[in-house]
């Protein structure tokens, strides 16, 4: 069961270079202020980044919504990422690495899977393509990783 | 029921067991004084057991004014609930198992039905009756919240225990100048490789190490996931400019990572500590050299 | 985005010259635009240069998130040096950033790794130091 804490919650739109940093700089904040580690920190400004990417690349621009949720007392930070693009027409072949379709290394969305909890992608052709991931807090932060 | 009775004499039975409670908390509070749950936790002060139980019985009056007898969750709960941790936590801690703990809390609930049916004495049968499987109730929920608060302040225990655990078993040795080694002892799951890794990188950092050694001489058993977290330890490592070794692959381990077709060829491996550090120390440009004889060991 | 320090770089990052060695120091959150910009100066530089380039220097100590896209710059620059008989050495990479690749499944293995940028020029000094009068290829390994 996942409750939206509500208190903490933005949508950011991407549709520049300059959406991307921002992305980038919102969810490492958000990471830092609810007490991810520092690895944990990276790997979800990593994948964030990843996806909006994505999204403005693939899908033409899209927005990123970023809450603050809890599961089972444990904390964690839900993004989603939609478009109104084309939509992938092939899935399977989009997750796997190495497929790119543009610039890049190809490790896109296969790549944002692995450093992400939990990852559902929801697209249909023609309307668009929406990414939802999330990840939790597994541990305090060290005190080096303190903010 | 008998009809004369008047409303403001015979009320509901809920609301009379929390008018009793409230009325009776000092006497109730005096002889759970002596029951073993208090007895046993407030030793050095009686007036304290006393207080500890008075603040219970209200909290108890409370939850019975609000009609909530089965409601763990009950608001007049919440006031007790860090009292009853304490009591459940300190019973614990002096080896009192939960049905232990437990039966403490059925001690309880006696002076109270006494106090009970001596009050109301006078009351029709089914009157007392109703008030009385009232009371039950409502221990029977203050059970209910003493268990949960204290197998949850068990479970946090654990938690915090397994944390410190994680570093504690995770130790960074500086071995040379430029060379660190975290000797693995115990199982390795994916939450300790994880922890390893960060470990062994940050230290890298920090001791400015262009060599560390991964030593797995303590690890009983390799699995796909464990090689996997080696692997990805040795490839960060790189990325940040240092070596990474991997030593102490028992005969055992080495025949289950081939058995599992795990292609550790892209790791450096050697099959003892000591062999690990003799490479490290070569890359540093330091050899080791046997004592001219006749000099003292 | 608020201290100075979280505000990226738009633009151009300087790619200073040490000798044979091209230094780059990134700081901050990039640009795309930016990493772009930066694989071509480099480009240009090391293939303009009238004195040779024997190695190219990335600092990324003050980097803290390293995407595909960016290790995409990273992988190009060092085999578009390569093809110009230069080295490119990475150095300062952080440990989370380092996990995160990994993770990500970019090992970058035609990078070569420093721990700072006085060991990356120590790294490409002492194979630069060999002679190469007989006109082989500069930074060729032993």
């Amino acid at each position: 069961m996942t409750h939206s804490t509500g208190d903490v919650s933005a949508c950011l739109p991407i549709h520049s270079d300059l959406d991307l940093v921002r992305v980038r700089q919102h969810v490492r904040q958000m990471t830092a202020r609810l007490g991810f580690g520092l690895v944990e920190q990276t790997k979800l400004v990593t994948a964030a980044s990843e996806l909006a990417r994505n999204a403005l690349v693939h899908g033409g621009g899209g927005q990123m919504e970023c809450t603050a949720v809890t599961s089972g007392g444990v904390r964690g930070l839900r993004l989603v990422f939609s478009d109104q693009g084309p939509g992938i027409v092939d899935l399977d072949q989009a997750m796997s690495d190495g497929y790119t379709s543009g610039e890049g290394l190809g490790m896109g969305l296969g790549g944002a899977r692995r450093l992400v909890h939990d990852f559902s992608v929801d697209t249909r052709r023609g309307s668009g393509t929406t990414v939802t991931v999330t990840s939790w807090i597994s541990r305090p932060p060290g005190p080096r990783e303190a903010p | 029921m008998p009809e004369q009775r008047t409303a403001e004499e015979r009320t509901d039975p809920v609301e009379e067991l929390g008018t009793f409670l409230r009325r009776s908390r000092e006497q109730i509070a005096q002889r759970w004084a002596d029951a073993a749950l208090f007895r046993t936790v407030f030793t050095v002060s009686r007036d304290e057991a006393v207080e500890a139980g008075r603040a219970v019985v209200e909290a108890l009056a409370a939850v019975a004014a609000a009609g909530r007898l089965e409601d763990a969750e009950a608001d007049g709960f919440a006031v007790v609930r860090e009292q009853l941790a304490r009591t459940a936590h300190s019973r614990a801690r002096t080896g009192a198992t939960l049905a232990q703990i437990s039966a403490e809390m059925d001690a309880l609930r006696p002076p109270v039905n006494d106090l009970l049916l001596d009050e109301l004495s006078e009351a029709p049968a089914q009157h007392l009756r109703e008030c009385t499987t009232a009371l039950t109730v409502l221990m029977g929920t203050l059970r209910l919240v003493m268990m949960e608060t204290a197998m949850s302040a068990g479970q946090e225990l654990i938690n915090r225990q397994r944390l410190e655990l994680l570093e504690i078993a995770t130790p960074v040795i500086k071995l040379w100048e430029g060379i660190v080694a975290v000797p693995l002892i115990g199982t390795l799951d994916s939450a300790r490789s994880q922890v390893v890794m960060e470990t062994l990188l940050d230290a890298v950092v920090e001791q400015h190490a262009r060599i560390a050694i991964l030593d797995i001489t303590g690890v009983p058993t390799v699995d796909s996931l464990v090689a996997q977290h080696l692997m990805k330890t040795v490839a960060a490592a790189r990325l940040m400019g240092a070596e990474c070794i991997v030593s102490g692959i028992r005969p055992a381990i080495a025949q289950t990572i081939v058995h599992l077709g795990i292609d550790l060829s892209s790791v450096l491996t050697r099959a003892s500590l000591a062999d690990a550090l003799a490479y490290a120390l070569q890359q540093q440009g330091a050899h080791i050299v046997p004592a001219p004889a006749g000099e003292p060991e | 985005m608020t201290g100075p320090a979280a505000f990226p770089h738009e633009g151009h990052v300087p790619v200073l010259r040490l000798g044979e060695v091209l230094l780059v120091t990134l700081q901050g959150d990039l640009y795309d635009s930016t990493a772009e910009r930066l694989r071509q100066d480099i480009g240009q530089t090391v293939s303009d240069s009238a004195v040779e380039v024997s190695g190219v220097v990335i600092d990324l100590s003050g980097v803290e998130v390293v995407d595909s896209f960016m290790g995409r710059v990273l992988s190009d620059v060092a085999a578009m040096t390569r093809l110009l008989a230069a080295q490119t050495v990475v150095a300062g990479m952080r440990p989370a950033v380092a996990i995160t690749l990994v993770e990500l499944g970019l090992t970058l293995p035609g990078l070569r790794t420093a721990l700072t940028t006085e060991d990356a020029l120590r790294l490409l000094g002492a194979e630069v130091s060999v002679p190469s009068r007989d006109g082989r290829p500069r930074g060729e390994r032993p």
